[in-house]
Formats: structure tokens, C-alpha cells, sequence
């Protein structure tokens, strides 16, 4: 009985905002960073709006206007690219971990005459246990609280694993960039002594024979 | 807000009712933690709506790009500078919200002009939402398990910050460090070729003294 009336007010505290706003124009391109490690849900939940002159205040955009978000994962391929409409939400899961770059510009699908125009895109990523929907759980498995509450510790104690391993595999790498570094090091300088000494060697004979030549010696 | 009013049908307790209005006048939780890439000479605002009262917190670091500096002003609804600070590495902001409005933080990179900077903020308003609307503003106390639960959660969330933090100073040394590597390599080859140059240049040079010229001789001997 409640559970109708505290998912209405839920919905209307989401419609009032959600999280921080990027003023943008259309087509210009911003882009994100997210380090994470392999298998992260990524969710993001967006809202755009169009500044109106008149009223001096930002109005919801109109269908016309679309998202295109393009997600490149670390190895630059791409994970997700497609158009979104004004406002809703997208999602993609890593499948490697490292530096996932998520790019957004808005662009008006029909050929709309775009006085320079401001946007704003309202952006809400979240990502591990904060994608879960408890509520569902609670509905679905009929949780008790104290479940659900274990529930999202277990999640937490997941993520926290995730992450470590993920250290593992980027010390790892970090590792094998330095020796690299100091294995490059040591050769150059082995090589750079032995050609040094080789050029001055080549430059004495060379001149010496030149001089021989010349009958100067 | 008083859409609380006109969905309740059938009448639930007026306590209940009354905790949901505060439930809906609490600060929910809203922030953000994102890397962003900043160009030379440019500058990035974000934007936030923020309720009387509620606390921020803006947390950032740079991680990659010339000195690993930036500058950071935050301003308030009615354009009042709250906090400013430039060439900083990283820092931690907070403050409570006096005024009802959209407060703007900017990172700016202006004052430099070849490198630019990967920039890390972590944004939060407010306090963390409970996982079920129902269970935030409870009338009777948590049992033991549930305090316990709420301890252990509150720990985890210190060790997943803690994480990130070092994750981010990691991914600073990891792209020091490939920059050293690919500086040596290329610093290498050069000196190389500048030194087989070089060596070339002396013996020519040197050659070029005692090669006689023509007319010079013909016009000493004679």
C-alpha cells in the first residue's frame, strides 16, 4: 500500500534535478575519463535542456535533440556508440580494465535553425552497488531489510576486491614500464660508449692515413 | 512538494506521512566523480543545484599534465567567490550552502598554454540516501545487526576512498613513469645520430683545412 506512494514520491524527487549540469553548445564534444576495472556497470543517467533567452532560464530540451555518447575502452575500441534521445540513461560494462573515455556532444536530428544556442546536459554516472536497485530486490526475492542491507555490503566487499585485483594487474604493468625504462638505460648507454669509442678510433685512422697521404706525417 | 499531500488515498498514519515530507525535504545524495580532460588555456565549469543548508564537498586532483597544477574557484547562486585557490595539485573543499540556487565550480587551466591537464573531482551533496525510502528516518531504533550493518557500511566506504585516492596517485607515477620510457628511447636515438653527425662533420672539417685549394699554391709557388 505504501510501497506505490514512496515510489511516487522517489520518481518525483528524480524529475527535480539530479546530479551536477555541463553547459555545452551543440556538437561540441566533452569528454570523461573513468578507470575501472574489468566487469563495472557503468550507468549514466542524463537530462538535457536548452536555455531559453525569453525566460532567461533553462527549459527541458525538445525531441529534436539527441545525445550521442561514444564509449572507447583502454584498448581505443569502441564499447557503446549510439544516439540517445533528450533525456534517459545509458549503460555499458568494461570487459578490460584501464581508462574508459566517454565522449558526449548533442546534435539536433532535423536541420533546425541553431542561433548559437546553450545546452546543458545534467549527468548521473554511477557505477559497482550504486547500480543496483534494491527496491527491485526487495520486490522480486522479498527481502527482509536486514538482507538487504548485507546485500549491499557484500556488493561493497566485491567492488573493494574488484579494485584490488585491478591494482594487482596495473602495479604490475607499472612495474614492467620501469624495468623496461632501466633494462632501455643500461643497452643505451653500453651502446653509446662502444660506438663513442668506435668513432674515435675511425676518426684517428681515417685522419692518419689523410695525412700519410698528404705527406704531412 | 506538497504533491505529498495529493497522493495519499488511502490515509496512511499521519506519522508516517509526516516522515515522508521530511524524508522528501532531506538532501538526497548528488555528486559525481569523474576525470575530465582540460586543454591548454581553457576552462571547465560544472554547475549544481543545491538546497539551503545542505553541505558540499568538492574533492580534486590532477593527475596528468605540466606541473600537475590547477586552478579551482567555486561561486556561490548570487556570484560570490566562496573559494578559490590556483596552482594547486589537489584539494579538499567544504561548505555549507547558505544560499538556495546553482552553485558553479570551474577548474581552469589558463594559465597554461602547451600542456593540458587530466583533472579528477569528486563531487557530493548532501547525505547518502538510504537503500529503501522506508528505511531512512526510522521511528524505532536499529536493532544490533542493523548497527552493525551501518558501522561495517560506513568503513567500506572509507576503504573504497582510500582506493581511489591511490589509485589516482598511482595513475600519476604510471604516466611519469611511460613518459621517462618513451623520453629515454627517443632521447637515445637522437644522441646517436647527433654524435655520428658530428663525428662526420669533424673529419670533413679537419680535411678541409689541409686540402689545397686550386689557384691558391699555383700562385704561391709561382
Amino acid at each position: 500500500m505504501a510501497l506505490p506512494l514512496l515510489l511516487g514520491q522517489l520518481l518525483a524527487l528524480m524529475g527535480h534535478g539530479g546530479a551536477f549540469y555541463l553547459e555545452v553548445r551543440e556538437l561540441e564534444e566533452k569528454c570523461f575519463i573513468q578507470e575501472i576495472p574489468d566487469g563495472t556497470v557503468v550507468i549514466g543517467n542524463y537530462k538535457t535542456e536548452l536555455y531559453d533567452p525569453a525566460m532567461e532560464k533553462y527549459q527541458p530540451s525538445p525531441q529534436w535533440i539527441n545525445l550521442f555518447v561514444f564509449v572507447k575502452d583502454p584498448e581505443n575500441k569502441n564499447l557503446l556508440a549510439r544516439q540517445y534521445g533528450p533525456q534517459g540513461s545509458f549503460t555499458f560494462t568494461s570487459q578490460s580494465p584501464g581508462e574508459h573515455q566517454i565522449c558526449l556532444h548533442l546534435e539536433s536530428i532535423r536541420f533546425a535553425l541553431f542561433y548559437d544556442g546553450k545546452l546543458a546536459i545534467h549527468l548521473d554516472m554511477q557505477l559497482g552497488e550504486h547500480t543496483n536497485d534494491y527496491a527491485e530486490f526487495a520486490a522480486k526475492d522479498k527481502l527482509t531489510q536486514l538482507h538487504l542491507r548485507l546485500q549491499q555490503l557484500v556488493e561493497q566487499v566485491e567492488l573493494i576486491q574488484k579494485e584490488q585485483e585491478y591494482q594487482r594487474w596495473r602495479e604490475e604493468r607499472f612495474r614492467q614500464t620501469s624495468e623496461s625504462t632501466n633494462q632501455r638505460v643500461l643497452w643505451w648507454s653500453i651502446l653509446q660508449t662502444l660506438i663513442l669509442v668506435a668513432t674515435g678510433v675511425w676518426q684517428m685512422q681515417h685522419l692518419k692515413s689523410f695525412f700519410k697521404a698528404k705527406k704531412l706525417v | 512538494m506538497g504533491r505529498a499531500g495529493a497522493h495519499s488515498a488511502s490515509a496512511p498514519p499521519p506519522l508516517l506521512l509526516l516522515l515522508l515530507l521530511l524524508l522528501l525535504r532531506a538532501e538526497r545524495l548528488r555528486g559525481a566523480e569523474l576525470t575530465f580532460e582540460l586543454p591548454d588555456s581553457a576552462k571547465q565549469c560544472f554547475h549544481e543545484d543545491v538546497e539551503q543548508g545542505a553541505k558540499f564537498s568538492l574533492d580534486y586532483q590532477v593527475i596528468t599534465g605540466g606541473h600537475y597544477d590547477v586552478d579551482c574557484y567555486v561561486e556561490d547562486p548570487l556570484g560570490n567567490t566562496i573559494y578559490r585557490e590556483t596552482k594547486k595539485q589537489y584539494d579538499s573543499f567544504t561548505h555549507r550552502a547558505e544560499v538556495k540556487g546553482v552553485y558553479q565550480f570551474c577548474f581552469s587551466n589558463e594559465f597554461s598554454t602547451f600542456s593540458h591537464k587530466t583533472v579528477y573531482f569528486d563531487f557530493q551533496v548532501g547525505d547518502e540516501p538510504p537503500i529503501l525510502p522506508d528505511m531512512g528516518n526510522r521511528v524505532t531504533a536499529l536493532t544490533q545487526m542493523e548497527s552493525a550493518c551501518v558501522t561495517i557500511h560506513e568503513a567500506l566506504k572509507t576503504v573504497i576512498d582510500s582506493q581511489t585516492h591511490y589509485r589516482l596517485r598511482e595513475a600519476q607515477d604510471r604516466a611519469r613513469a611511460e613518459d621517462l620510457n618513451s623520453r629515454v628511447s627517443y632521447w637515445s636515438v637522437g644522441e646517436t645520430v647527433a654524435l655520428f653527425v658530428v663525428s662526420l662533420s669533424q673529419v670533413l672539417l679537419l680535411k678541409s683545412f689541409f686540402t689545397e685549394k686550386r689557384a691558391s699554391p699555383r700562385a704561391l709557388h709561382s
